[in-house]
């Protein structure tokens, strides 16, 4: 399934490249064209990467998320849980590096077919880093107002999350 | 509601890190994390650059318009304020494709192609409109039927089956989906302004 997925890019490619020689297209001339377009903006981005980065490595960092959920290790122990799983739920939506980070620790401390192992992998694959996404996406078109879009994704996060400890437990 | 995120993410890391006697690691985080800001930014901007590149080809050609006709029908029911064959539908599907294979750094150029034709029908650019929100809830829910880093990762810490978890990764995400779109749904029934 795996080898199939790696065949998407370069069958796209391929096709993207023949169908603009089909319809006569100066393929090379509007791709240089496009590719200035991506390096427009990247540059628009970025201040919106700088800033997001920032405050999510601080807080990150200072370890209050790992921290707070600390007092919930004895009511873990029924779930044949660990506390390390916490922080993850409340960190996929901010930061996909760090949950990421946080499933390989787990993968090596509980091995990844754990129930641990299986609840990380199950959540981080449950939904996309929120934040990112959003700053990422209206920062290219310079949108300020971003009305509902934060509440509803967070909101699709949690479904995400809930889905994930009941499906674990459903099926292993 | 960023705004103020932003600056609680950054209020309560400085003085939590200060209080519990960390105010060095902090202090070179704030050193480091335009750093790491950038590496990212190092790591997308080729990515950006090829796919913006091959994406005006497509365009030019016809072939996200090709796309877009031929996707109307389902997304249309999610996107009700696009017009009939848009090309921003062409760019949505793709983005969704690339995603579902879990390709998704590769997905990006598509996503934010998407967002520049659908600013083409906002009226008020500063505004965010409905269908942009429906589609970022669409994106951030990360619907994703092959989880190639997950199962990667899996593998690489010996895993007996890394591809076991496929099945409840896409029924998780399709709950966040379902779930993200249905509330995304009620708001924008509830206050159809644009």
């Amino acid at each position: 399934m795996t080898t199939i997925s790696f065949l998407i890019l370069p069958l796209l490619v391929l096709y993207i490249i023949l169908y603009g020689f089909k319809k006569k297209v100066n393929i090379y001339d509007e791709f240089l064209l496009g590719a200035k377009d991506g390096l427009i903006t990247t540059f628009k981005i970025i201040p919106n990467i700088v800033a997001m980065i920032f405050a999510i490595n601080i807080l990150i960092k200072s370890n209050i998320i790992s921290d707070m959920f600390l007092f919930l290790e004895p009511y873990l122990d029924t779930l044949s849980l660990s506390s390390e799983i916490l922080p993850m739920t409340f960190l996929r939506s901010i930061s996909g590096t760090s949950t990421l980070a946080i499933m390989s620790n787990i993968f090596k401390d509980y091995g990844p077919d754990s129930i641990m192992g299986l609840l990380a992998s199950t959540i981080q694959g449950s939904s996309d880093t929120t934040f990112y996404v959003i700053a990422l996406y209206y920062g290219s078109i310079g949108i300020i107002k971003n009305r509902y879009a934060l509440g509803v994704g967070l909101f699709s996060d949690f479904c995400g999350i809930i889905a994930s400890f009941l499906l674990v437990y459903i099926f292993f | 509601m960023v705004n103020i995120i932003w600056g609680i993410f950054i209020i309560i890391g400085i003085s939590y890190s200060i209080i519990t006697g960390k105010a060095l690691i902090i202090n070179n985080e704030i050193i480091a994390s335009g750093t790491a800001a950038f590496d990212l930014i190092t790591d997308m901007m080729p990515l950006l650059v090829i796919w913006m590149g091959l994406m005006k080809i497509a365009e030019k050609s016809g072939l996200i318009k090709k796309i877009a006709e031929l996707m109307t029908p389902i997304l249309s029911l999610l996107f009700p304020k696009i017009p009939k064959g848009h090309e921003s539908i062409g760019y949505i599907a793709s983005n969704v494709a690339v995603n579902m294979a879990g390709l998704g750094s590769a997905a990006t150029p598509f996503g934010l192609k998407a967002m520049q034709k659908l600013q083409e029908l906002n009226p008020d650019k500063k505004r965010a409109t409905t269908s942009m929100i429906t589609f970022l809830v669409l994106n951030t829910s990360g619907v994703t039927i092959v989880p190639t880093t997950i199962i990667s990762l899996r593998m690489m810490y010996g895993s007996a089956n890394p591809t076991i978890v496929i099945p409840t990764c896409i029924l998780a995400t399709i709950c966040a989906g379902i779930g993200g779109l249905t509330l995304d749904y009620i708001i924008r029934s509830k206050n159809d302004n644009n």
